[in-house]
């Protein structure tokens, strides 16, 4: 059909093509861009009516936030404890999730459901028990106690991300590897791994992200140690409406700083993946 | 390593972590649901079900997964086979389209309510173009379905995301020969997408859907910050019984019926997406 | 692995050095109350930052805060020195597990909050720290529609629903707001302010002939409310945006609205129904978890709370009121001077009618308020029949009175056993 295509219908086709991407890129920015505008506006413009679509860069809200005592400690504990989860998530997850791919196992079925309880059950009602182990055993208001708890809600998305991977990788290319010498472990580094680092950082992300936005676990299991987010949505939830707009810039502006930074990774798949 | 212990080398690690930070805690919350004054009784389940709001709580969780889901995997399937066309941008298009990742429900939540609340943004552009005199009042026990709508749109803007990249990751894996044969053939875009990539990401649309659909049954932040107290969900009833009630055996019974209606979920979907082993491409 | 191992050691050097610097303790100061980020950041620079030993000031919404308390009893020990929060979140908890104050020598001036403070045992189990009101605002342009005749500091429930009716018609949207959203305190309107005022009673009298006129009351003054009032949690946002013109609420959740213009809006005493002006305190404790970690300190902390120069300046941090004999100063912020004054006339007015914070309930003091809201949720969101709905809650309240063997309180008549619904 593309080789009978008339230029109209090419044409036409094009247009609707680009101007979907614009309204998807729009439907994504534009929330966003009112967040910025209310950070960004004097209180008593927060809650005036009609709302202003300029900005006033008015910084009132966001200082009030800088100068606020341990917001660079929060900060930096947020960072380690996201960072600690993301290494955690995918050296525990990433092998699971071969397994899960490569062979049949007994217990096989027991194991993926074991994975997604994880995921659907409600982390706030774990709090207490968990806590109470924390306590006992030291591991209380520690950032790697955290990481850990954080390990625990991000690896369902490692095990599932890579295992999907891992599962579009077709297997002759792995038994190709080892008629041509390899062994199964230099088979998985240099044919399996490469084409599934993309989705390995794809997991990181969201090991990354859960982490960064988890706020109940953290709120009980640190004190002195807080994370950023618990340390702003504590005080966020019942702050006056500039100050929760503000606070809630602050809390997307990192995580979104780190996607663009790891952007390269979670899209260099286009380079490696298309044979 | 024999091939028949190398699967549960590998899955040790995960499932000796589960076991300590997931499980143990668990069964000790789940012994809670099943105990009221010393005995094993199924009485804190009997007391949830028949609050009068659970039968709403219900329904509303199951409309919200029902209408926002599929949207979802349509928008993601969309934007992933887009992205994949696309020769000039595509970092950053993909990087744009990847955004609500990294906001966190709580986030979402007031970014949406700065939209539909009465002196909004919505009413002000209405207002801006003239469709409208003075805001109308948006989110009211008078318009549930604005409510509902709400908060659907606020939970499709959030959560697409995270399917998005799924889709991308595992629509990357297909070989190219597969399109450039069908083109050989004359198969339209329209067919190639139905014959070649919806088979082929099969395993990734599973772990999506499964995913988004866990997700979706667990929505809480997003219902609170734009229904109020004016959807209850089967989530902020579980809260309800624990934090403000103080009745930690309800809330665990809420939470086991959660995890009930997540489980069959899961099984449909595992059920319909079967991805047979080392996909045979 | 190298990588992997080499991260994880260091986080947990950077970790342990952390909880290192941190066992050198300060007191953790573990409150529900003062979150919002304005009112955290006073109570630490001005308030607490006089307190000799040091204190580590954190405030946490009630769910974290009650799930760490309760891990650190279980656990059998722990770092929170000393708890802050309502009556009715220590009057949910095991008295045991609170350290007895009586050795303190501080109090209250007031022996109704003391008493109150021994949770139905013999000692202190939390010393009053601080109390507010419910007071009703208005923005100053709702004025001109004040019924004729009406006295803004003496108004009755119908005058105020002619108020907002009149300015509902001349405005052409209901402006009265009513702060019925998730983390509203409507419940405490229903049981403080309406049932008193109308039936003489909140627990007696729940499913009275005078209850149905108060719902019926109320149902009309919801007319002219704003219907996104289900979505109002702190009715100083909608002073603030225009959205409600005459609104009810906690004091300090009004605070905002009379600090940012103190020209545009007016405090007043809450309405009087046929049976008196009903109202009721918002009672504040401290007190000491049997773990606190250095006992000394913490009870240094809460002596220290009650000093009267630290009362004044929670007053000033937080809006909430000292409970014992302070002479105020003139400089008060306009929020403190507005609520002062309403809740002055309220509690001078002829016709006042104080109701007392639910007591013995226990840990069913949640399910009692859940009462109000169900039943406010059924009738007037709903739409369901009153005599019906009552009725049908009547059961649920009685159940609540007889499992927690909760005598009345005021205004009720007092009872024998557990409060009787009658």
């Amino acid at each position: 059909m593309t080789a009978v295509a008339t230029p109209d219908a090419r044409k036409a086709g094009r247009w609707l093509y680009v101007t979907s991407v614009v309204l998807l890129c729009a439907w994504v920015i534009v929330p966003l861009y009112f967040l910025l505008i209310n950070t960004l506006s004097a209180p008593e413009d927060v809650q005036s009516y009609p709302k202003a679509f300029f900005p006033a860069f008015d910084m009132g809200s966001l200082s009030f936030f800088v100068t606020f005592n341990g917001m660079i400690d929060a900060l930096l504990n947020s960072i380690m404890v996201a960072g600690l989860t993301m290494i955690l998530s995918i050296a525990i997850g990433a092998p699971a999730g071969y397994a899960l791919s490569r062979f049949d196992f007994r217990g096989k079925e027991l194991f993926r459901l074991l994975i997604l309880l994880t995921r659907a059950f409600p982390l706030p009602l774990l709090a207490l028990p968990l806590a109470v182990m924390f306590i006992r055993t030291g591991l209380d208001d520690t950032i790697i106690g955290l990481a850990l708890v954080h390990t625990t809600l991000a690896i369902p998305f490692a095990v599932l991300i890579t295992f999907s991977l891992f599962s579009g990788i077709p297997m002759e290319l792995e038994e190709a590897a080892w008629t041509l010498g390899c062994t199964r472990l230099t088979a998985f580094t240099k044919v399996v791994l490469p084409l599934i680092l993309p989705g390995i950082a794809a997991s990181a992300i969201f090991a990354f992200v859960i982490s960064w936005n988890e706020v109940f676990a953290a709120a009980v299991l640190t004190i002195e140690n807080r994370t950023l987010t618990a340390f702003l949505l504590v005080k966020l939830s019942e702050a006056p409406i500039h100050l929760k707009f503000a606070g809630g810039f602050i809390l997307v502006l990192p995580a979104l700083i780190f996607i663009f930074a790891v952007r390269k990774y979670l899209f260099a798949m286009w380079g490696i993946a298309n044979r | 390593m024999n091939a028949r212990f190398l699967p549960y080398v590998l899955i040790a690690p995960v499932t000796f972590f589960l076991c300590v930070f997931f499980l143990y805690p668990f069964v000790l919350v789940a012994n809670q649901a099943f105990t009221a004054d010393g005995g094993y009784t199924m009485e804190n389940f009997r007391e949830v079900v028949s609050d009068w709001k659970f039968p709403i709580s219900l329904q509303n969780t199951l409309l919200l997964a029902a209408a926002v889901v599929p949207v979802q995997l349509a928008l993601a399937l969309l934007m992933a086979t887009m992205v994949n066309r696309m020769q000039k941008g595509r970092d950053l298009i993909l990087y744009v389209w990847t955004i609500p990742l990294g906001i966190s429900d709580l986030a979402a939540g007031i970014i949406w309510l700065a939209i539909f609340e009465q002196s909004g943004f919505l009413n002000s552009m209405l207002d801006a173009v003239g469709v409208i005199d003075k805001p109308a009042n948006l989110l009211t026990y008078q318009n549930p379905w604005i409510v509902f709508l709400a908060i659907a749109l606020a939970e499709i803007w959030r959560a697409t995301a995270i399917m998005l990249v799924i889709l991308v990751a595992g629509i990357g894996l297909i070989p190219k020969e597969y399109y450039e044969a069908a083109e050989v053939f004359g198969a339209s875009k329209w067919k190639q997408f139905l014959r070649i990539t919806l088979p082929l990401l099969r395993p990734s649309l599973q772990t999506a859907l499964v995913l988004r659909v866990i997700l979706a049954f667990e929505i809480f932040a997003v219902v609170a910050a734009l229904g109020g107290t004016l959807f209850p969900v089967l989530m902020s009833e579980t809260y309800a019984y624990q934090f403000d009630l103080l009745n930690s055996g309800a809330a665990a019974a809420m939470a086991l019926i959660i995890l009930g209606i997540s489980i069959a979920a899961t099984l449909v979907i595992l059920r319909a997406l079967r991805v047979p082993k080392g996909a045979t491409i | 692995m190298t990588l992997f191992s080499k991260t994880f050691g260091a986080a947990s050097a950077i970790a342990m050095s952390c909880a290192a610097v941190a066992a050198q303790a300060d007191v953790l100061f573990w409150s529900t109350q003062a979150r919002p980020a304005e009112e955290a950041q006073a109570m630490t620079e001005q308030v607490l930052s006089g307190f000799a030993g040091g204190v580590d000031y954190q405030p946490n919404e009630g769910g974290p805060w009650l799930t760490r308390l309760q891990a650190e009893l279980q656990a059998g020990s722990g770092s929170i020195g000393v708890l802050g929060s309502l009556h009715g979140d220590f009057s949910a908890m095991n008295p045991d597990d609170l350290v007895d104050l009586d050795d303190l020598g501080v109090s209250s001036a007031s022996a109704t909050f003391d008493t109150l403070a021994k949770l139905g045992t013999d000692n202190m189990q939390y010393i009053p720290w601080m109390q507010a009101s419910y007071i009703m605002a208005a923005n100053k342009e709702a004025l001109q529609y004040l019924p004729e005749g009406a006295d803004i500091d003496a108004l009755t429930y119908d005058q105020l629903i002619e108020w907002s009716a009149n300015v509902h018609e001349a405005v052409g949207e209901p402006k009265f707001g009513f702060p019925a959203g998730p983390k509203g305190l409507k419940h405490r309107f229903f049981q403080g302010y309406l049932y008193p005022s109308y039936t003489n009673g909140v627990v007696r009298t729940f499913a009275s002939d005078e209850a149905v006129t108060a719902w019926e009351a109320f149902k009309s003054l919801w007319e002219h409310t704003n219907p996104a009032s289900t979505n109002f949690s702190f009715m100083q946002e909608q002073l603030l945006s225009g959205d409600a013109w005459i609104a009810f609420d906690h004091t300090s959740r009004l605070a905002q609205a009379f600090n940012d213009r103190p020209d545009d809006f007016v405090a007043f005493p809450a309405p009087a129904g046929p049976t008196g002006r009903g109202f009721m305190p918002v009672l504040a404790g401290v007190a000491i978890p049997r773990t606190a970690p250095d006992m000394d300190a913490a009870k240094e902390l809460v002596k220290y709370m009650l000093d009267p120069a630290t009362q004044i300046a929670t007053l000033r941090a937080t809006n909430f009121f000292p409970v014992v004999d302070v002479a105020l100063p003139e400089d008060l912020p306009p929020s403190v001077k507005a609520a002062g004054d309403a809740v002055a006339k309220m509690s001078g007015s002829a016709d006042a009618n104080p109701g007392l914070l639910p007591a013995g309930l226990g840990d069913k003091g949640g399910d009692f308020s859940q009462v109000f809201v169900d039943t406010f949720e059924r009738i007037v969101l709903a739409n369901q029949d009153i005599r019906m709905v009552l009725d049908d809650q009547k059961g649920k309240l009685a159940a609540i009175m007889q499992e927690s063997g909760a005598p009345c309180w005021a205004p009720d008549a007092a009872s024998d056993g557990p409060c009787p619904v009658e």
